[in-house]
């Protein structure tokens, strides 16, 4: 199993699937966050004026108060603004890696489950393999070959987490290629790739989006780790995860440069499981 | 059931067989000449005499399927081969530290059962409100990455109140703070896959009977309805197992704690190729038993396997 594969497993647990069309308080506050996370994102400027990278020696150092709400990092930068401001770098870094990710567990999870035995034999003992280099272990023998950085890290998490897309794309064809309605369009007559691109393919794509969605929090968490341990975006980066890797250093003075880009990956990942969880409530209930 | 385990080592094999080939092709992407990574990388300006005795000794002169089925041998015979930078054997190095991380990730994975196991029985006998504080505790606690929890486990019980080391010490104070920070997201994900299963465990009708027989709620809670929720935590205990190893690289660094952990990650800034490979085979061979471990805990738990 991988990690995708346990959060697409408890979205689709019995008990969360109350047949609700009201949106419950989690959901509201998600959706609430949701928002305040991409205007964060698309138009910075309009939640946090300043320059997230305008240092102030003078004011350093300064705890949560009136004027700095999360407090300022050693070089008197503001910390809202630059947590802010980081929530572009964060969100990107993590669409992107679950567009590699999805991407190529579409490509792997359509052969595997479309084109017979042999290639779905192949491609399982493959996944099965990469399953072997458990959570971030895959991502780190690939910055070993590739070399630290924000471009590399973002491909790492992606390709870390395809084997659990992959996994969970070939489950669902193989559910759907047996429906009804594509026993009906092959007695039509119809060809394989016709079959596929009309028939099958439309109806995992409702899934994915779920996949998406809870696949969004967990690379924005694996980005930031990898960020945190030196080997993605670096400080003086407003990245959540370089932001909290530079706090590090003093934790023992300063908790609130730890905290608070720790406190947003934390909200991230609650939003994206919330509102993965809720499409998916919603879809199969639909 | 040994027919099963049987074929179940065999295809462990072939994992392992398929793990080597490709980290040792992984090795072959590396840009750069690996003569020169292992006298300091380019920097260090090294002779072209000195580069030809090292390409000589680690037999980077020779045709690569050659070099690839030494290293096969190798591997069968158990040496993972020679570290670039430390310039000891990464075998005897990596297995000095799987004891450390072997030990946090088995008591970390006992904490969050406990942890779980009394979430999900408290959450699922208290009412309505009981249950919503449950399942948004189990979510916040899946979502805390490892690193921030860590650092704020630091702050708190080192710096605010001085309880416990910010840096594992040998004793047990030491391993207090680690093992939390890795039991605790785990807990959420044990947690609410089991509170799930109790609940639809709690409605079956193996329960019923055994209310019918007048067994006792806390028997038919501890002894009926637990035994059956927890087959789904024990199947993810394979995956938690990996997931524990990926947070040790984490949480080993920020403790300080020695580890395989720590020592991979050290291996991947310094780019000491044998010993990356030497710590993924480690991981995986500890990763395919845990799996298999699992399997059989299965099969006790839930007699209906054993017919399979």
């Amino acid at each position: 199993m991988s990690d995708l594969e346990v959060q697409a497993e408890l979205a689709s647990r019995p008990g969360h699937a109350a047949p609700t069309r009201r949106f419950g308080a989690a959901e509201t506050v998600a959706g609430i966050l949701a928002l305040f996370l991409v205007v964060s994102a698309v138009a910075p400027q309009f939640l946090a004026p300043g320059d997230p990278l305008a240092i102030d020696p003078l004011s350093a150092f300064q705890p949560p108060n009136g004027a700095h709400a999360f407090g300022t990092d050693e070089s008197g930068r503001d910390l809202y603004t630059r947590v802010v401001h980081g929530t572009q770098y964060s969100l990107v870094i993590g669409v992107a890696a679950t567009a590699i990710g999805l991407g190529l567990g579409v490509v792997l999870g359509t052969l595997a489950g479309m084109l017979g035995r042999v290639v779905d034999f192949t491609v399982n003992r493959f996944l099965e393999v990469l399953f072997a280099f458990p959570g971030l272990l895959l991502a780190l023998l690939f910055i070993v070959i590739f070399g630290p950085g924000v471009a590399t890290a973002t491909i790492a998490v992606g390709l870390s987490t395809a084997p659990g897309y992959a996994r969970i794309i070939r489950a669902q064809l193989i559910t759907v290629r047996s429906a009804a309605f594509v026993e009906a369009a092959t007695a039509l007559g119809r060809s394989r790739w016709q079959i596929l691109w009309r028939h099958i393919l439309p109806n995992t794509l409702a899934p994915l989006f779920v996949l998406a969605t809870l696949g969004i929090g967990q690379a924005i968490v694996w980005a930031a780790t990898l960020s945190y341990l030196g080997l993605g975006a670096e400080p003086p980066t407003a990245e959540w995860g370089a932001m909290l890797s530079a706090g590090r250093t003093y934790i023992t003075s300063a908790w609130w440069m730890s905290f608070f880009p720790g406190l947003f990956i934390v909200l991230t990942a609650v939003t994206a499981t919330v509102l993965g969880r809720s499409i998916d409530r919603r879809m199969r209930h639909i | 059931m040994l027919g099963r385990i049987a074929a179940r080592l065999a295809g462990a094999v072939f994992v392992l067989w398929a793990v080597a080939s490709v980290t040792f092709c992984a090795v072959r992407l590396v840009p750069g000449d690996p003569a020169q990574a292992v006298l300091g990388g380019p920097g260090s300006q090294a002779s072209p005499e000195a580069l030809a005795v090292v390409r000589a000794e680690y037999g980077f002169d020779q045709p690569v399927l050659v070099q690839y089925f030494a290293q096969l041998g190798r591997l069968a015979t158990g040496d993972l081969g020679q570290s670039y930078a430390l310039n000891t054997a990464v075998g005897p190095l990596v297995l000095s530290q799987l004891g450390g991380t072997l030990l946090l990730a088995v008591l970390a994975l006992a904490l969050a059962w406990v942890f779980a196991l009394a979430l999900a029985t408290w959450s699922t006998r208290g009412g309505k409100i009981a249950s919503s504080v449950g399942s948004g505790l189990e979510i916040v606690a899946a979502a805390l990455p490892h690193f921030w929890l860590a650092t704020s486990l630091i702050v708190v019980f080192s710096i605010w109140l001085g309880v416990l080391p910010p840096i594992s010490t040998d004793g047990v104070a030491g391993l207090v703070l680690p093992v939390l920070t890795l039991a605790v997201p785990l807990a959420g994900f044990l947690g609410q896959i089991m509170r799930e299963s109790l609940l639809v465990a709690l409605e079956s009708p193996f329960v019923l009977s055994a209310r019918a027989r007048g067994e006792s709620e806390r028997g038919v809670r501890w002894i009926h309805a637990l035994r059956h929720a927890s087959l789904p935590a024990i199947s993810l205990s394979g995956w938690a197992f990996g997931s524990l190893i990926s947070g040790a690289v984490v949480v080993e660094t920020i403790f300080a704690r020695p580890g395989l952990g720590r020592t991979l990650l050290n291996a991947v800034t310094l780019r000491d190729v044998p010993v990356v490979i030497g710590v993924v085979m480690i991981v995986a061979v500890t990763y395919i038993l845990m799996t298999l471990l699992t399997d059989i805990a299965s099969r006790l738990v839930d007699p209906r396997l054993r017919l399979i």
